[in-house]
This record gives structure tokens, sequence and C-alpha cells, in this order.
């Protein structure tokens, strides 16, 4: 189990005084469950992901990972325990390719499971293995090989920020069943979710609304989503017609 | 054949041999050749002055290697040799030089390689040539070579030249002629560390129609060294060029990149990108996320990139 125990962190801003991000975060997440965060953009999502990666420190409270503190851990510490971070923006890598990454995010990795981590993120292992993670792949594949990288680890809890940004809307339903699979009623590992998206918020177990630095809500995605799909799901589909592609 | 264990780890590391290979070879030890074989479809012969080689390959010869590589390791030894190469029409075959120098002593190491290309009509060449240096005397281990190279109508060479490790003082010339229809493709890694300074001067002339050539260098200088990259690019008609320069900047060293594209003709189409930074912060929380140290980080962004 993860335990954020009343997590704050301040940063210094431009006029020389300082400025709280998150303050009094308080969360428990616990082993086979997925939970989702969700919010406006600037409340303080990807800090909390990153405090609990270890990126940014946390400037008071604690972090508990099955009972250890683990605050003062760094980031190679907390990812040898098991936390892992897909990162909302990953960065390029010239000279790295997609099968070095997934062999550094897991060095035991065999063939079988190199080929199905891609398909799993609806990429081809032929055409992508090899490819450099650089400046010649686009923002979609870029964000779906990261998220292979950490579905192909063992971990405790695993952190997607924003998967399904710039992932196109069959590769998110696929993505949503691998997450479920791997992660519900899993005794040993956690998911949590950074997302806005309405296909994925309704089928998570918890959803914690985090606003201006502080967990506004939170309850079970059958006691959230009604309260927030309103602001959440498309009211312009009828007339833009978006998702129906476009007739003759 | 005159050649003991530590000869034979610095072979390795510029060549990958771990013994004799099959096919030709010349393998020069201190300003001798030690060990020469010619193949029916590639002959390699000294020069009627003595100043170095001559290695022809026959027109139509396919995928054969030759190794030509050079070892220094009498400590204050100096070395100049003038090779020439000719890879025939229509041949499509690798050529791996390169140069490993051991240096123990107190006196400076030095190898200036004159390298001349010829490739021959349709043929293909891989060209490889990796440079290192090595020894714990404070002898320089310096090494120059000076390659022209010549791809004749419909040719094509890719040039690799990597200088690994160790090398303290290196100018590089690179000189290329491109004709009709050739394609030369320069691929150039270089890694810098402690004092050392190093510089390549790449000149590439494009002069037959629809020609192309492309230079790409990849550079990581450490601690308190020095890069100087020039590339100049010259299109005479309707070709294609490009060059690219990429340096990682670590430390308190230097770079200087000078890329030049010279059009002598309205359909020359030629390009430049350069660029110079550090390792970015967010690569290496990216790699340590998944449980790499910061050093471990470092290292395989620059294996990665040099590689």
């Amino acid at each position: 189990m993860l335990k954020l125990d009343n997590i704050s962190m301040t940063v210094n801003d431009s006029n020389g005084g300082t400025r709280e991000i998150i303050r009094n975060i308080n969360a428990e997440f616990h082993p086979g469950k997925i939970y989702a965060i969700t919010g406006p953009n600037g409340g303080g999502k990807t800090t909390i992901a990153k405090v609990i990666m270890g990126i940014y420190r946390n400037c008071a409270g604690n972090i508990y990972l099955n009972g250890e503190d683990i605050t003062e851990l760094s980031v190679t510490e907390r990812a040898k325990r098991g936390i892992a971070y897909a990162f909302q923006q990953p960065p390029r890598f010239k000279g790295l390719n997609v099968k070095d990454l997934l062999q550094i995010a897991r060095p035991s990795i065999d063939d079988k499971s190199l080929w199905k981590n891609l398909r799993d993120v609806g990429l081809c292992p032929e055409d992508y293995l090899d490819r450099d993670v650089g400046p010649g792949l686009s923002g979609g594949e870029i964000k779906r090989i990261e998220i292979a990288q950490v579905l192909s680890r063992n971990t405790v809890v695993s952190i997607f920020d924003e998967p399904e940004a710039g992932v196109d809307l069959w590769t998110v339903q696929r993505l949503i069943g691998i997450i479920m699979s791997k992660y519900k009623n899993n005794p040993h590992a956690t998911a949590i979710i950074i997302t806005h998206n309405e296909n994925v918020l309704p089928v998570c177990d918890e959803i914690l609304v985090v606003n201006d630095g502080m967990i506004q809500t939170r309850g079970t995605a059958d006691e959230i989503w009604p309260l927030i799909k309103g602001d959440i799901e498309c009211k312009m589909k009828d007339q833009c017609r978006g998702e129906m592609g476009y007739e003759n | 054949m005159k050649i003991n264990q530590l000869d034979m780890q610095l072979l390795n590391t510029i060549s990958n041999l771990n013994g004799v290979p099959d096919g030709a070879v010349n393998i020069r030890l201190d300003g001798k050749a030690v060990l020469r074989n010619s193949t029916p479809n590639i002959k390699i012969s000294s020069k009627e002055n003595g100043s170095g080689l001559v290695v022809e390959v026959r027109p139509g010869t396919r995928n054969e290697t030759v190794h030509v590589p050079v070892l220094l390791t009498s400590g204050g030894f100096v070395d100049k040799v003038y090779n020439t190469f000719i890879v025939g029409e229509d041949s499509d075959v690798t050529i791996i030089a390169g140069c490993g120098i051991h240096n123990d002593s107190h006196s400076n190491s030095r190898h200036d390689g004159i390298h001349e290309i010829v490739v021959k009509k349709g043929a293909r060449l891989k060209y490889i040539e990796k440079h290192y240096g090595e020894g714990s005397g404070d002898g320089k281990r310096i090494l120059n070579p000076t390659t022209t190279v010549t791809v004749e109508k419909g040719a094509f060479a890719e040039m690799e030249m990597v200088q690994i490790k160790g090398v303290d003082d290196t100018y590089r010339s690179t000189v290329a002629t491109i004709h009709e229809k050739g394609s030369l493709k320069i691929v150039e890694r270089l890694m810098t560390h402690g004092c050392q300074s190093a510089e390549s001067d790449i000149s590439v002339c494009i002069e037959g129609k629809d020609g192309s050539g492309q230079v790409l260098s990849r550079s990581v200088a450490k601690d308190e060294s020095y890069q100087v990259f020039k590339a100049a690019l010259t299109g005479k008609t309707e070709c294609i060029g490009h060059v690219e320069c990429d340096s990682i900047i670590m430390d308190n060293a230097r770079i200087k990149a000078i890329p030049q594209l010279v059009a002598e003709d309205s359909g020359a189409i030629l390009t430049h990108e350069a660029a110079i930074g550090k390792i970015a912060g967010e690569q290496l929380i990216k790699l340590m996320s998944l449980g790499l140290t910061e050093k471990e980080a470092v290292e395989t962004i620059l294996a990665g990139f040099l590689r």
C-alpha cells in the first residue's frame, strides 16, 4: 500500500516569495485497485505523481510504501522498490532505441514479452523495436512506448500521467483493458491514472478530484463520476460528429 | 608473426578481431607490416617507394572485407603512411581501418595515416575507421588521419569514423568529391576527455548532377577537452546535401561547430543543423525512474548517443 501522509510542496516564485503547489495531501492507494486522479489543469495532479516518484521533493509530510518511509529515498531507490511513472511528456533519446528502453525498464525481459508489450500499446514490434526514441517518432508513438515501459515492469505502484493524450481512441480502449487486467484485483500492484478521459474515469475503483493543490473530493467511481461527468463529457458530439468520421 | 597479447587487445578494440581474419588483411605494427594476405579479388601490395599500401579491389567483387589496422606500441614511435584504395567498378566491399596506440613512455607517439580512396563507377563501399589510445606514460597519443575520397558515377560510400577514447591530440582532415548520381555518407563519432583536443575538418564537394552527400557528426566533450568541427558542403550542380553536427558538452569542455554550405547552382539543395547542449535533466530522471543510478543514466545516454 502507498500512503501519502499530509504531503505539501512549495516552490519559490518569481517575486522572491513561495507558493504552495500541493498542500495537506492525505491518501491511501491499495493493491488490486485502480485510482484516477482528475481535476483542472494546473491543479497539482502531475506534482503529486512526481512527488510519489521522488522527482519533486515534498517539503512537509511523509510517504510510505508497504509500511516503509520512503520520503528521503531517491528516484532510483524508489524505482527499485517498485514505483513506476509513465511521463506525461516523455523525453526523447538520440541513439537509444525502443528495445534499449524496454530492456532498461526490465533487464530480464525476453523477446516474447518485448513483442507483447509493444503489441499491447498498439505498436507493431517488427516496425518499432529497433527505432530510435528520437525526433523521428510522433508524440503519440513516444507516449505508447512510455506506457509499454511501465507495463513491462513488475511494479508495486504504477502511475500513468494522462496515458490517453495523443493516443487514438481504439488504442485507448485497448489500454484500459490491459491496465484493468494487470492491476484490478492484483494483490501486489496498484495503478494510479491521471486522466480527464470519459472512457477511463467511470471504470476506475476510486476517483480523487484535485483542485488548487488539494484533494477536493474523493470516492468510488459510482459516487464521483455522476458529479463530474457534466464537466468532462463532450456535449458537442452530435453537432461535430468528431468520433463518427465523415460520410461522402 | 610478431603479435603479442597487448597488440591483440588493441587490435580487438579497434577492429573487433580476435585473431587473424579471413580474407584480405594487412596489419601494420610500429611501421612494419607484420601480416599481409591478399585474396584472388583483393590485392594488397606495397608502394614502390615504400611509403604505404595499395589495396586494389577487382571490379565486381562482392561481400568481401579488407582489414588494414595499424598498431603503435613502442613508446614515442612516429609513423606516417600513405595508403591507396581502389574499389573496382560494381564491387561491394567493406574496408576496416583504424589505429590503436599504446604508449607507456614519456615521448609522444604519433600516427599520420593518409588514405586515398577511389570508389569506381557503380561500386559500393563501407569504410570503418576506429581510433583509440591507451597507456600509462605522459607521452601523448596523437592521431592525424587524412582521407581523400572520390565517389564516381553511380557509386555509394558510407564512411564511419570513430575516435573512441584516449587520443590526446587529433587533427582529422577529410576531403570528398562526389560525381554524377554518386552518394556519400560520412558518419563521425568522437569522444574527448581530460585535456584532449580534437579537430575535424570535413570538406565535401558534389560535382555531379543528382549527387548526394551527407555528413553526420555526433560528439561528446568531457572534462577540460576541446573540439572543433568544421563541415563544408559545396553543391556545384543539381544535388542534395546535408550536414548535421550534434554534441553533448559536459564539465568544463569547449566545442566549436562550424557548418558551411556553398551552393553554386540554383538546383543545389543544401541544409545543415548544429546543436550543442548538455544532457537534459528530464532524460536523466526518466532513466533513473526505470531504476538506473544517475551515473548509469549518464553512461547509457552517452553510449547510445555515440553508437
